[in-house]
This record gives C-alpha cells, structure tokens and sequence, in this order.
C-alpha cells in the first residue's frame, strides 16, 4: 500500500489562490486506508474550501486513483459539471496527480498530499516501510529483511560502524537492519548469504521514469 | 619512511589523524601537521567526518604531501557515487597520494547537512574492491585505464562490536576485497582487543589499534551519550573527573595505552580529534 500524509492547509490554499470552481478527485484505495483521501476526506475538504469560497464542482471518490483508464471514463460521463473547473485537487498518491493531469489536459492539478513509501499495514492506520521499489529484489540473500529499506544508509554487505548495542546509528530506536538479517540468517542457518559479497547494485534497473507492460502471455514466456 | 615502507619492514607503525579546515584557511591545519611531522608514519586526513562539510580530504591530502607527511587518503561512500569515487582516487593517485582508507562513511543525520541526500551508491567493502581494480589498472567496468593506480589500502573494523560476528564477517570480506591495513575504532577493553587480534592473526593484514583521546570527563560522557559504538569504561570517566588536569591525564591514558600495544600489535591510530598537537606527548611519553 502508498502512504500519503495530508499537506498543510495553508500550502493547500496557496495553491488554489484565485481559483473558484474546483473538483475534487479521491482514492478508495490506498488513500482511504491512509485516511487522507477517502469519503470522509473528501466531505471534509469540501466543506473547508467552500467556507474559503470555493465552488466545488463535483467530488469523485475513484476506487482507485491510479487507475488512469476508469478516472478518464468517469470524467466523461461528467463531462456538463466539470466544464468550468479552474483546478482540480487531487487527495492521493502522486499517482492519481499524474493520471487527473493526463485526463484533464487544460485544467491545473494539484496534490493534496505528501506521497511517502510503499508500507506494510501492520493494523489499522499504523503504516510501515516494507519496500524501496529498487528494482532488483535482494531478498533471497538478506533473509527476507529488506537493507535498501531498514538500513538507512541501504548498504549490502553487513553492518555499518555505527551499530550500538544491536541498534541502529542513525536512529538509537530502530535496531540496526544488517544486526537483523544476521540474527535471522543465523536462525535459519544461512549465514553463508551473509559471507558471500554482495555486489554493487545496479541502479538502472531502477529507471525513472519506469515503464512496463505486462501482457497477458507473459507469465508463460518467464517460466 | 612510508606507511607501506613502515608496515612491511614490521616496524610499529604510528598513524594519527588530521581534521581538515571548516574554511579555506589551512594555517591550523598546516600547523599541526607540522606537529606532527617526524613523529607518525603517516597523518589520516578526514573525510566530512560525522558528516559535517569541512575542506576536502583530497586536497588536504595532497597539502600533507607538500609538507613531507604520508598521507592517509579517507574516502567515504556517502558524499560520491561510483563515478565520484573512480575520478577522486584516480586524482588522488596522480597528485601522489599512496594510501587510501576506504569507508562507509557516518548517515548524514549526524551532521551539518541533514537534509542532504545520501548517496551511499557502494559499501566499503564494494569500495575495496573498486580500488583493487583501479589497482590493477582497470575501472570497476573492467574497462583498461590509461594509467592505473596502485593504492596502499586499508579498512576499519569496530574490535569491540556487538554483535561481533556480522562486523567479523564484514572484516573478512574487507580483507578479500583487497585491504591490506586495518586502523580500528577506539579501544576501550584490551582484552577484547587482544582477542580480536589473535583472531586475524591468520589474514596476511596489518592492525593499527584505534586510540581515541580523552580530552576530559564531560567529553568522555558526550562521547557516551551521542556517539553510536562508543563505550567510554567506568574506569576511564573516573580517572579523567578526579584528575586536576583533565587532558593531561587523557593524554596520560592514551599513551598507556600505546605503550601497551607496542608489546603485541602493527601499530596505532590515534585519534585526537581537534586536539593534534599533543599527539606528540602521547607519543613520547609511551616510549
Ligand atoms: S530489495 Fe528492493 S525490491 Fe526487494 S524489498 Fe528491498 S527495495 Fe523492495
Ligand atoms: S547501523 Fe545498521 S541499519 Fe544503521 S546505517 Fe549502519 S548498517 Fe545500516
């Protein structure tokens, strides 16, 4: 899952300074999970930006803001109420910015929110970092711990000097990842991953901007 | 006599580090280095340490040369990317620099540039292996060079690290990726320390034992409290309170231990952070 946090209000407004007629675009995904971008956010925005003046020409909750295709048929079929919008505010993931811009080509789109990491949900609305998107999984030699991720520094060969006392130098409340992937290595006896050098990871499988098709034939070819 | 000359024939081999200016004003800088000349095999210049920007290690390596001192080349992974790294040392090389200390580098948090981005693009042991490739004259692309380098390199390794596994692991990866010197992190328990060197006994590499100076009780306590793996004993913090003159008696505690090193260990490496110029008393006075 994304996790997004609300921007300040004050940014929020800045952006649609002498804007009037604004639509307002959420995500029942991730954002809603997140509790920044679902119904309820929406209602709410709505309300503090028509206190502020705003018109707000329609509200549209996406089951999922990154879904580029369903966001343009919706936009379609409301073709008559979003005519005069000034800008749109998008409350999602920098994704659904990209895809409302893509959508409406003349209208300015803003983000409502500050895009941070792909998180693990370990109950509800408690988020943590379970992935870097690095492009090339490394997991097979760490134990399953992630170092792009957990080690702040994302080094791939064992603990930096800075461990204390199994925590991590540059956070005294996190233990140190390369102490846990040992420990976890350790457990299954797979300490021979640790031994191995790791090589330099190659960035370019992390191209930005990225792209891939997956088709429907694909899986086949791969195995 | 150079670091390499001074390792090989077996000599115990004194290396002391040198803190680069805040600035371009290098009259301090020059002095102690001058301090210092003569007494030490080689000065270690800094490289941003505790990430704080301060004048290159390069070009105070290369300033160490001008006034006859060995220099120690530091060289971290978290200001430079692959390309970075490769261009420095090969500049470092032909300005005559022989030794390179590769390292991973402090996380920006600590220092004067928090919000930088830190690039960490390889490790200190993935940096090893590039200078052994610089070394035998190709890039790390296996690309000859026109012209390589043949670096003297070295490593750190934290004695006292616990766990100690993972950092021993990590110390043998280091020793096939090409180090050929260790100066290690600040010792604090001897016997730990004697342990730790019996253990690498077997390795074809060369131990300076890290020496931090004790400037006085309240740094022993900073120390303590904000900086990661460091464990300032009891014994220590007591000594230095009840002493009327505090860093007189840091100094006297840091060449005891020196002394102690002479009768089994490489070397030393002592580090007097911002307080050079009594790296000579400490010397002295453990003769
Ligand atoms: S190694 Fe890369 S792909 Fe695998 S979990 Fe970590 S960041 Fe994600
Ligand atoms: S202490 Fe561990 S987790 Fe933290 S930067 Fe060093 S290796 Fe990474």
């Amino acid at each position: 899952m994304i996790t997004t946090k609300k921007k300040e209000l004050k940014t929020i407004l800045e952006y649609l300074e002498g804007k009037k007629n604004i639509l307002l675009i959420g995500c029942g995904a991730c954002a809603e999970q997140c509790m920044t971008g679902g119904n309820k956010e929406l209602l709410e925005m709505a309300e503090i930006l028509k206190k502020e003046g705003k018109n707000i020409v329609d509200s549209l909750l996406l089951e999922e803001a990154c879904y580029s295709l369903l966001l343009k048929k919706e936009l379609r079929q409301r073709k008559k109420e979003i005519e005069n919008t000034d800008a749109v505010l998008i409350l999602s993931c920098g994704v659904g910015v990209s895809c409302a811009t893509e959508a409406l080509p003349k209208v300015p789109s803003y983000p409502a929110l500050d895009t941070l990491f792909l998180a693990r949900v370990e109950r509800h609305g408690h988020f943590t970092e379970g992935c870097s998107l690095c492009g090339e999984c490394v997991l097979a030699f760490t134990g399953g711990i992630c170092p792009i991720t957990y080690c702040p520094k994302g080094i791939l060969n064992g603990p930096c000097g800075g461990v204390v006392d199994g925590m991590c130098e540059a956070d005294i409340e996190t233990p140190c990842a390369w102490v846990a992937i040992y420990t976890r290595l350790k457990e299954i006896g797979r300490l021979e991953d640790l031994k191995r050098t790791a090589p330099p990871k190659d960035h370019s499988m992390k191209r930005k901007p990225g792209k891939v098709v997956v088709k429907r034939n694909d899986f086949k070819k791969i195995y | 006599m150079t670091l390499k000359k001074s390792i090989e024939e077996k000599i115990f081999t004194i290396t002391a580090e040198i803190c680069p200016p805040k600035g371009t004003d290098t009259e301090a800088f020059l002095k102690k280095a001058r301090l210092l000349k003569g007494k030490i095999a080689a000065g270690n210049v800094t490289d941003n340490q505790r990430a704080v920007m301060r004048l290159s290690s390069l070009a105070c390596s290369a300033l160490l040369l001008r006034e006859g001192i060995d220099p120690v080349f530091q060289i971290t992974c978290r200001d430079r990317n692959r390309l970075a790294l490769q261009s420095d040392l090969l500049g470092a090389w032909i300005l005559g620099v022989k030794n390179v200390l590769a390292l991973t580098g402090d996380h920006v948090s600590f220092g004067d540039h928090r919000e930088a981005k830190a690039v960490f693009d390889l490790d200190s042991v993935q940096l090893l292996q590039v200078i052994s490739k610089l070394n035998s004259g190709e890039n790390m692309k296996e690309r000859p060079l026109r012209g390589g380098t043949a670096f003297f390199t070295g490593a750190v390794v934290a004695p006292e690290a616990d766990p100690f596994e993972p950092e021993f692991i990590k110390f043998e990866k280091k020793v096939e990726a090409g180090a050929r010197f260790f100066q290690t992190q600040a010792i604090y328990n001897m016997d730990k320390f004697r342990n730790f060197f019996e253990k690498t006994k077997k390795y074809n590499v060369k131990i300076l034992g890290g020496i931090l100076l004790l400037k006085s009780a309240k740094m022993a306590h900073f120390l303590n409290e904000n900086v990661p793996g460091v464990n300032v004993p009891e014994g220590f913090v007591k000594e230095l309170e009840s002493a009327p003159d505090q860093l007189k008696k840091g100094i006297e505690i840091a060449s005891r231990q020196l002394r102690e090193l002479k009768t089994f260990c490489h070397g030393a490496h002592i580090m007097a952070i911002g307080q050079e110029e009594v790296v000579p008393d400490i010397i002295d006075m453990a003769r």
